[in-house]
């Protein structure tokens, strides 16, 4: 009865139910999209890791295993790792951050990159040739609308997009690495040595036998645990960045159900009398309040997921190579829980009003 | 004397308006046997709405002794008096209150869901709605009622829990002479049939006389 009395009085008032279903599911989706987006660009990126086909990576002393730019280490560490025990292959790489939101590119040794991650997928034209050569990956020729064979402009000068290669190799952007550390100053000396070995049982083994040659202060660890390091927590300012955006959409969907309900009461405080002079109790009363504040929350939960999958399409069509939504269901129950409590919190003030309206002022209200 | 099923003797209530005080009611004295008709009549503001509120335990008495069905009203709290409005009392307005967004069999139903007793299909009850004339109305909402169905209705939700006591404030305040006569006609019935005890408040002198007994109230008095 409770239920049915509910679903009149939404179905009575089909705006305004809508319009608050729309509100809760607005900030549903601001944190669906908000976490998709971490993970998506977590996940891509170690997608990429994986693609280089190294086992182990070395870093210079005092960055962190997750710093974008700079090349502080000499180049000369290349053959010299490459002698080493167990390794098989090594290949050094610099990275340059090109200004554009996430946008990295990557210098790399074009023979020994291929040999060690098996080499490009070429989409589209070819390898480097001419000296303004530069190979993106799809996703980057798709948000910058370019094809092989047109001009790019990067790092303030203009690129002849030499192939388009499939995604999933390291980066997104490449340049022959001796361009790329004459263009930033930076001749001879790179960011990072990516190492293969002859058996991956030999990881450890070599790992321990670079720390005690290097020195411990050399970030050296296995391809693996550089990728399990990548999460939302080691992001800096990701994790309160998310509480932040929770945290708005809590407030947002707490106030428009309090708003909502708290109308809803307004426009139905004759009813209430009514239902008061049937003999209805404050809680039964209460009931009808939260039972409604709870559809809406529910309501908002569904919308706000779909909507999610509309963010992802829009960010698909716009930015496919910066910002990858993933879709993450295990955050479902955790935005509807946030929904429907908002939601549940926000009817309690109207409802507890509701309860306690007098009956007789209640009949007369016009 | 019979047993009386309303017993009020010198019932006062008095309404704070901001600084003002209303006495609506200033020493009411009242007796109702079970099973009485009783008509109600008086002119506007001298109380009668306020006597029928307190009788229905929709707010407390100010002061003075009032019965309803067994209970002391006085010494009763507020959920004592929601217990009230559920089991001991029906009530019948002028202007309907059905709730709108139900269907006339719903706006039965919510009274008996709110009594707890939601059983199944109700024989007795199926001829009283046959009495009332609504059985082929009942899947509408309130909008595509009449008047005069609109008040049937109430008056079958009014009395689906078997009320000890009916109270029709104005029942016939919104209708026309048809409908008005139809709608007195039926609490003679539902009096005469089934021994409801009805309390009925009406302006029209002639409508009154549709009761077994007319009291008269002025300036929150009752006269005989
Ligand atoms: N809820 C209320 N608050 C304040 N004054 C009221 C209230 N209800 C009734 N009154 C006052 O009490 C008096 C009696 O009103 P009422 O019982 O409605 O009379 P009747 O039904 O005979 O017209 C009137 O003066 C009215 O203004
Ligand atoms: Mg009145």
């Amino acid at each position: 009865m409770i239920s049915k009395l509910v679903i009149e009085n939404v179905k009575h008032r089909p705006m305004r139910s809508m319009l608050s279903i729309l509100l809760i599911g607005v900030p549903v989706t601001l944190i669906l999209t908000l976490v998709g987006l971490s993970q998506g660009i977590i996940e891509e990126s170690a997608k990429r890791s994986r693609g280089v086909g190294a086992d182990i990576i070395v870093r210079a002393p005092g960055t962190s295993m997750l710093s974008f730019s700079g090349a502080p280490l000499p180049e000369e560490l290349v053959p010299m790792l490459a002698k080493w025990p167990h390794v098989k292959l090594a290949t050094g790489t610099m990275n340059h951050g090109a200004g554009g939101l996430l946008e990295i590119v990557t210098g790399i040794d074009v023979d020994a990159f291929n040999k060690m991650s098996g080499g490009f997928t070429f989409l589209e034209g070819h390898t480097f040739e001419r000296p303004d050569d530069i190979v993106i990956d799809q996703y980057y020729a798709r948000q910058r609308k370019v094809h092989a064979g047109d001009t790019t402009e990067l790092l303030n000068r203009p690129w002849h997009v030499a192939g388009v290669v499939a995604p999933g190799k390291l980066s997104r952007i490449f340049l022959p690495i001796k361009i790329l550390q004459d263009l930033t100053a930076n001749r001879n000396r790179i960011s990072q040595v990516y190492l293969k070995v002859d058996d991956p049982k030999n990881i450890p083994l070599v790992v321990s036998s670079l720390k005690s040659k290097l020195g411990d202060e050399y970030p050296i660890m296995p391809m693996e645990q550089l990728i399990s390091l990548t999460s939302v927590d080691n992001v800096p300012g990701l994790r309160p960045f998310i509480n932040v955006i929770v945290g708005i959409a809590v407030i947002i969907a707490f106030a428009v159900v309090c708003l909502s309900m708290y109308m809803a009461v307004l426009q139905r405080t004759r009813e209430i009398g009514i239902l008061k002079s049937l003999g209805a109790s404050k809680w039964f009363i209460l009931q009808i309040i939260l039972a409604e504040a709870l559809f809406l929350g529910f309501g908002g939960t569904a919308l706000g997921i779909l909507l999610s999958f509309a963010t992802r399409a829009l960010l698909a069509v716009f930015v496919p190579a910066s910002l990858p939504q993933a879709i993450v269901p295990e955050w479902w129950p955790i935005a509807g829980l946030i929904a429907v409590g908002a939601a549940l919190l926000g009817g309690l003030y109207p409802g507890l009003t509701a309860a306690r309206q007098d009956p007789i002022e209640a009949l007369a209200y016009e | 004397m019979n047993k009386s099923i309303i017993s009020i003797q010198d019932l006062r209530k008095v309404y704070h308006v901001g600084k003002v005080d209303i006495e609506a009611l200033r020493g009411v004295d009242l007796e109702v046997p079970a099973g009485q008709f009783l008509s109600i009549v008086g002119p506007s503001g001298s109380g009668k709405s306020t006597l029928f509120h307190i009788i229905g335990g929709l707010t407390p008495p100010t002061s003075g002794t009032v019965r309803v069905a067994d209970q002391d009203l006085a010494a009763l709290t507020d959920s004592g008096r929601t217990n009230l409005r559920k089991k001991s009392v029906g009530f019948v307005f002028q202007k309907f209150n059905l709730l709108p967004n139900l269907t006339a069999a719903d706006n039965i139903a919510v009274a008996k869901h709110i009594s707890g007793t939601a059983n199944g299909n109700d024989q007795e009850f199926e001829k009283v709605l046959e009495l009332l004339g609504i059985s082929r109305r009942l899947n509408h909402k309130p909008s595509s009622l009449s008047g005069g169905e609109q008040q049937r209705v109430a008056i079958a939700r009014a009395i689906v829990n078997r009320p000890a006591i009916l109270l029709a404030d104005e029942p016939t305040g919104n209708l026309d002479t048809e409908n008005s006569q139809a709608v007195l006609t039926l609490l003679r019935d539902l009096n005469n049939r089934l021994g409801q005890t009805i309390l009925m408040i009406t302006h029209n002198p002639e409508a009154a006389t549709f009761g077994d007994r007319t009291v008269h109230m002025r300036d929150g008095r009752v006269s005989v």
